[in-house]
């Protein structure tokens, strides 16, 4: 996503912020995780922007994507070279605006941000927890959150927020912690993977695992499994576009010649751009965590999770007013899949908002800087501060 | 706001449960939120539409009323509202009987083909008319049915529903002013608006 990330162009920003980080789950008393394994203790990296009101009704839970952290918006210092990566939608005056809520981000457990992860180092040994790390859920991630917001001493969330893998956390706290969340956005994001969306998935950590470097995930003290992890990043990529913004971007256009090589260089823009992509990514991720948090994805399925096998069952839980969004070219969560959740909720006679935005840029577009989604999510969430619950 | 959803605003109980099929911007919703306290949502098909009302505030979701409106529970609504979009329902009896399976009542306005000017129209010019209600050639138009207040209340007492209320007013498409019609009003208003309930309705 960082791809997307450039300063406000009318610099407007939270400005300098702070990563923290809270501890909780300590032994003896460690997080049980969906799997039933014992994890702790456990560290969440989270960052808050804006003021908790008085009455600790105003905070906005953003939760992240699959590469994303708790970076949402601002900078870390003041020659940051970029700032967050939902900055374009995070700030005073913007789709969610700190000048009137408190919007709080924590780094997902099972990531390499600052959060409990495989990198992380596992007491028990000493070294980087690797494969010995549990495997966790959607549910397990959310269920690390609230331990924050507990923490943080906020009883209701006047919104959850977040796009993709952020998405279905947000359906997930909305029938997990129904009496804590007062509203609710998923954006382009799906109640189930889809076989579709499993299969790149597959793919992409199919590409890391093949990798001799990866050393069945014990490689913290030697070299990483690099390439994996780029073709991985590479498989991921090509699904957040769109055929559409692909032939804007790059059509058949050749990288800095004007005649093909006839060998196996880069001569297309987009092998040059999904190359450099993927190197990039390698700097910034774990590829543990790409496994861990890609199957934690595809696990999720929130009516055999929640509902026996039903949507609506799952979703009679939830007590928020919902805006659901979705994305005309977003073909790995396609619309069908956001009305479903928008079926699921009408059947349970839940308030629903839902708008499928016309957008070229694929699934990636809820993370691209328009006029739209900001001021779609503006007027939600007036409404739902001003309302209240339902 | 106009006419006609002014005088259908004024058959709603203050404080009730009410969704507007093809809702366009919100009007009669904000209307309605502001005015009657009700708990408001609408289903229109245009994006552009659907983002102005969550903009302002509106609960409302994007899609074809002909199919988003089969997913409520049972009675969840106390009206349910179709207004000057009847004659455009390629099923308009589906969509009423839906109406009221969602909703204890229906509302529902339409411009009436039976107005002296059309009728004139058609008896002199011989073409098929063209009116400030019903701008569109016969090639273009969106409003494939023509109905008329008689037409109305019959088919209301064909498929056993009960009329509980109705109006027949004069004013144009778009205007907020017009007048109700107690005279001839099958040929001297432009729209007619009914309420509706099943055949157990009071």
């Amino acid at each position: 996503m960082s791809e997307y990330i450039h300063h406000d162009k009318d610099r407007i920003s939270v400005g300098v912020v702070e990563k923290q980080y809270f501890s909780f789950a300590a032994p003896p008393d460690e997080m049980v995780l969906e799997s039933g394994a014992r994890l702790g203790p456990v560290v969440l990296a989270y960052e808050t922007y804006g003021t908790l009101a008085s009455d600790r009704r105003n905070a906005v839970l953003v939760l992240h994507a699959l590469s994303g952290d708790s970076h949402v918006a601002g900078y870390y210092s003041a020659d940051d070279e970029k700032p967050g990566w939902w900055d374009c939608m995070v700030g005073p005056g913007k789709g969610i605006d700190t000048d009137k809520f408190f919007v709080i981000c924590a780094n997902v457990i099972g990531s390499c941000m600052g959060s409990t992860g495989p990198s992380s180092i596992n007491p028990a040994t000493g070294r980087a927890f690797g494969l010995e790390f549990p495997v966790v859920t959607i549910g397990d991630m959310v269920t690390a959150q609230k331990a924050l917001v507990d923490h943080l001493g906020i009883d209701r969330l006047l919104c959850v927020v977040g796009g993709s893998i952020g998405g279905m956390q947000v359906l997930e706290w909305c029938v997990r912690y129904p009496e804590r969340v007062v509203s609710a956005i998923p954006l382009a994001t799906t109640m189930r993977h889809s076989a579709l969306a499993i299969a790149f998935n597959e793919v992409a950590r199919q590409s890391i695992m093949a990798d001799p470097n990866w050393n069945h995930g014990d490689y913290y003290e030697r070299a990483k499994p690099a390439l994996g992890l780029a073709v991985a990043r590479m498989i991921g990529h090509i699904t957040y576009l769109s055929d559409e913004s692909m032939r804007h971007k790059f059509g058949r256009r050749l990288q800095d010649k004007s005649d093909f090589s006839f060998n196996f260089d880069a001569d297309f823009q987009v092998e040059s751009y999904l190359r450099y992509q993927g190197r990039k990514f390698v700097d910034r991720f774990d590829a543990n965590s790409f496994l861990y948090i890609t199957k934690a994805a595809d696990y999720f399925d929130l009516g055999k999770q929640h509902g026996g096998g039903s949507a609506v069952k799952a979703l009679s839980k939830a007590r928020a007013r919902f805006l659901v969004i979705s994305f005309t070219s977003d073909w790995l969560y396609p619309t069908y899949q956001a009305k479903e959740i928008v079926k699921a909720l009408k059947k349970n006679g839940r308030d629903v908002s839902f708008c499928e935005i016309e957008a070229e840029w694929g699934h990636d577009a809820f993370l691209i800087p328009g006029e739209r989604l900001p001021k779609l999510i503006r007027g939600f969430l007036e409404r739902v501060h001003h309302g209240g619950a339902e | 706001m106009r006419y006609d959803l002014q005088i259908i605003a004024s058959w709603i109980e203050p404080g009730s449960k009410v969704i507007d099929l093809g809702c366009g911007e919100g009007d009669l919703l904000q209307h309605l939120i502001t005015h009657k306290g009700v708990q408001g949502t609408g289903i229109e098909l245009n994006e552009e539409k659907v983002a102005r009302c969550i903009e302002k505030g509106l609960s409302v979701l994007q899609g074809d009323i002909n199919k988003e409106v089969h997913d409520y529970p049972e009675g969840l609504f106390d009206y349910v509202i179709l207004s000057q979009t009847l004659q455009q329902v390629f099923q308009p009896d589906e969509l009423i009987r839906a109406m009221l399976r969602i909703g204890r009542k229906g509302i529902v306005s339409f411009p009436n083909f039976s107005h002296w000017q059309i009728r004139l129209q058609l008896l002199f010019s011989g073409y098929a008319p063209v009116s400030r209600q019903l701008p569109y050639q016969w090639f273009d138009t969106p409003n494939i049915r023509v109905i008329t207040l008689k037409d109305f209340r019959k088919f209301a007492q064909d498929v056993g529903l009960k009329v509980l209320k109705e109006a027949a007013i004069d004013t144009h498409s778009q205007d907020r002013f017009g007048s109700i019609v107690k005279w001839f009003p099958n040929l001297r208003a432009t729209y007619g608006i009914f309420m509706i309930g099943g055949s157990e309705a009071e």
